[in-house]
C-alpha cells in the first residue's frame, strides 16, 4: 500500500478546449486561485506566480514580473559608456561579474580594443570565482527547498570565503566593478593565491559533506527524483541553456563552444546528464561547482605573475564609439548570458539589451512545467531552474 | 558560412552583411521576408537555438530595427537578421509559432515600444509595467527625466525633527524646560 494515497484520475480536472486553451471556472468552487509571491519565502526573488489549483495540484500557472523593474536598459541609453558599467552590473545581483564582462567586451569589440594577456587571465579567474560563489548558494539552496537547512548554512559560510577573496581583490563583496573597458583595475594582491587555496580546501570538504547530507538523503531524493522532468524537446522550443539544458543531455557550454578569454587553455569538459529532473539539475551544478574549483586552481597555476593589465583607452569622458552592433555571450552559473549593444557614433549606447537565461526559463518554461506539479514542489522547481527575476525586467 | 549567406542573399535579398566575427554575421532582410527566412534557417540550416529578439529605435529615420539573433549549436555559428519597420505603423508578423519563447519577447516589445504582433499570445497582457498609460517608455521620445520630475517631484515630505529633541518633548513634555541641558 502506498504511503500517499494519490488519486491519479485527472478526468475531473478541467480539460483544454478544441483551441487548446484551458478555461477554469472558478465559480464552480472546484478550484482555488493562489498567489505565490512576490513576498514569499518559496519564490526566488521578486516575482509572483498566479496559480490555479485543483486540490494541491496546479492546473494553470502564470508568472508575473515587474516588481523590480528599474529601467536599467533605458538609463544606460542616457549615460556615457563608462557610466553604463555601474548600471549594467546591477541587472543581476547574484552574479554581477558576468554583466561586467559582457558589457566591457561589447565596448571593446565595438571600439577595436584588444585587452592584454594578463587581463584575460584575471578576468577568467574572476568569472570562475563568480560562478563558484553562485553555485555555493544554489546547490545547498536546492536542499533548503525540501527542508534541509544545514546545507544552506554551510554553503553561505563557504560563499563568504569567496566573497572575502573578492573583497581583497576588488574592494567589494557583491558588486566589484573590477573589470573596466580595456582590462581590469589591478593585479592580484600579494599572498592572494595562498589564501584562495586555503578557501578552496575548505570548499573541497564542503563538497563531500553536501554529497553525504543532501544527495544521499532519502527525503531529498523522494522530493526531487523524477519531479518536474524536462522534456528534451523543450530545450530549443524555450531557448533553455546552461545546467538545465546540460542535465537533459545537451552538450552546450559557451566556454567550450565559443571559447573566450583564456578558456581554451584550460582543461575541462562540459558536464551532461540524460534525465533532467530536479535531482539531476542540482547534481549537474554540484559537479560544476567542483569544476569551478578545479578551473580556479588551473588558472592560478598557469597565469603569469605580472604584466600589463589594461590596454590604453580614449578619455572615458569623451569616448565616442563608431556605429555598429555586437552580441557578446558568456557562461554564467545559470547558462548563456548575453548582451546586445548597438552604437550610433555618439558617446552613449543607442541600445543595450541583456539576454539572461531566466528570461525564457522563468516565464514560458516555468509556466508549462508547473502544470501538473504539486503546490509543495513549486519552490524546488524554481530553484532547480535557478530563476532570477532581475534578468527579466532589466 | 559565406556560402550560406550568398545562398540566402539570392533568395531573400539580404543587404548590409557584416561579418563581425568568424562565427557571427549580421544581415538585413525585408520585413516581408524575415519570417520565411528564419523559418528556413531553423528548419533547413540548423539554427535551432533562438537567442534574442531585440528592438532599436532609430527615431531620426522614423524606423524601428528588429534584430532576430539565431544560433546554430552544431556549427557554432550565429546569424543576426535585422529588419526595419515603420515607426508610425509599427506592426510585424509574429514568429511565436517557430519558438514559443518569442511570444515573451513580443509581449515585451509591445509594452516597451508599442509594436504590434498580431495573433501573438497574451500580447496585450501587462508584462513588466502595470497600469501604464503613458507612451511606451523605451521609445526615444519618452523623456525619463521629465517623467520622473512630473511623477515624483515635488512631493510633500514629512517635517524633519532632531530625533533626540523630538523624543524628549514627546516623552517628558513637562520636564523639558527644567532639564539642565535645555538651560544650557
Amino acid at each position: 500500500m502506498s504511503l500517499f494515497n494519490i488519486d491519479t484520475d485527472r478526468s475531473k480536472y478541467p480539460q483544454p478546449g478544441e483551441d487548446g486553451k484551458l478555461v477554469v471556472d472558478l465559480d464552480s468552487h472546484k478550484y482555488v486561485k493562489l498567489w505565490q509571491g512576490p513576498n514569499h519565502p518559496g519564490v526566488t526573488g521578486n516575482m509572483a506566480l498566479e496559480l490555479t489549483l485543483a486540490g494541491d495540484e496546479i492546473v494553470q500557472a502564470k508568472t508575473h514580473v515587474g516588481y523590480l523593474h528599474r529601467g536599467f536598459e533605458k538609463l544606460i541609453e542616457r549615460r556615457l559608456f563608462i557610466q553604463g558599467m555601474q548600471t549594467s552590473i546591477r541587472m543581476c545581483v547574484a552574479e554581477p561579474d558576468t554583466n561586467e564582462y559582457v558589457y566591457c567586451q561589447c565596448v571593446e569589440e565595438l571600439s577595436g580594443i584588444e585587452i592584454p594577456e594578463m587581463a584575460k587571465w584575471i578576468r577568467t579567474l574572476v568569472l570562475e570565482m563568480s560562478r563558484l560563489q553562485s553555485f555555493l548558494r544554489v546547490v545547498p539552496g536546492q536542499g533548503g527547498t525540501t527542508g534541509l537547512g544545514i546545507g544552506v548554512q554551510w554553503g553561505m559560510y563557504m560563499r563568504e570565503l569567496i566573497l572575502d577573496r573578492f573583497e581583497e581583490l576588488t574592494g567589494g563583496r557583491i558588486y566589484h566593478m573590477y573589470f573596466t573597458p580595456g582590462g581590469v583595475r589591478g593585479l592580484l594582491p600579494d599572498g592572494f593565491k595562498k589564501r584562495m587555496e586555503e578557501s578552496l580546501i575548505e570548499i573541497d570538504d564542503f563538497v563531500k559533506r553536501i554529497d553525504d547530507v543532501m544527495y544521499s538523503n532519502a527525503v531529498f531524493k523522494k522530493r526531487t527524483v523524477d519531479v518536474a522532468v524536462l522534456d528534451p524537446r523543450w530545450v530549443d522550443k524555450y531557448g533553455i541553456v546552461g545546467p538545465v539544458a546540460r542535465s537533459a543531455g545537451f552538450k552546450r557550454d559557451v566556454r567550450k563552444d565559443y571559447p573566450y578569454l583564456i578558456y581554451n587553455q584550460l582543461d575541462f569538459e562540459a558536464i551532461i546528464m540524460n534525465h533532467s529532473d530536479i535531482y539531476n539539475r542540482s547534481r549537474v551544478r554540484w559537479y560544476e561547482l567542483q569544476q569551478s574549483v578545479d578551473l580556479i586552481r588551473q588558472i592560478m597555476a598557469k597565469m603569469p605573475d605580472k604584466g600589463d593589465f589594461k590596454a590604453p583607452t580614449p578619455n572615458v569622458l569623451h569616448w565616442e564609439i563608431p556605429k555598429g552592433e555586437a552580441y557578446v555571450r558568456a557562461e554564467s552559473s545559470r547558462g548563456e548570458y548575453g548582451l546586445y549593444m548597438v552604437t550610433d557614433g555618439s558617446d552613449k549606447p543607442r541600445r543595450v539589451n541583456l539576454r539572461g537565461p531566466s528570461y525564457t526559463q522563468a516565464v514560458c518554461l516555468l509556466e508549462d512545467m508547473l502544470v501538473g506539479a504539486n503546490i509543495a514542489d513549486v519552490h524546488s522547481i524554481m530553484v532547480s531552474l535557478q530563476t532570477c527575476p532581475p534578468e527579466i525586467e532589466r | 558560412m559565406k556560402d550560406l549567406i550568398n545562398k540566402l542573399s539570392k533568395a531573400y535579398e539580404l543587404s548590409d552583411v557584416v561579418y563581425q566575427r568568424p562565427n557571427f554575421t549580421y544581415a538585413t532582410a525585408n520585413k516581408e521576408n524575415v519570417i520565411s527566412l528564419i523559418t528556413q534557417l531553423r528548419d533547413l540550416e540548423g539554427f535551432s537555438h533562438f537567442v534574442l529578439l531585440s528592438c532599436v529605435d532609430w527615431i531620426e529615420d522614423n524606423i524601428f530595427q528588429l534584430s532576430y539573433i539565431l544560433n546554430n549549436p552544431t556549427q557554432k555559428y550565429d546569424l543576426a537578421i535585422r529588419c526595419m519597420i515603420d515607426r508610425k505603423e509599427a506592426t510585424m508578423t509574429s514568429a511565436h509559432h517557430l519558438w514559443e519563447q518569442i511570444a515573451t519577447y513580443q509581449r515585451e516589445l509591445k509594452e516597451m515600444y508599442g509594436i504590434e504582433f498580431p495573433d501573438s499570445p497574451r500580447l496585450n497582457e501587462d508584462f513588466i509595467l502595470e497600469g501604464w498609460d503613458d507612451i511606451p517608455p523605451m521609445r526615444r521620445e519618452f523623456d525619463t527625466k521629465k517623467f520622473s520630475e512630473e511623477t515624483f517631484f515635488p512631493r510633500e515630505r514629512p517635517q524633519s525633527n532632531d530625533p533626540a529633541t523630538y523624543m524628549k518633548n514627546k516623552m517628558h513634555p513637562d520636564e523639558w524646560d527644567n532639564t539642565p541641558s535645555s538651560k544650557g
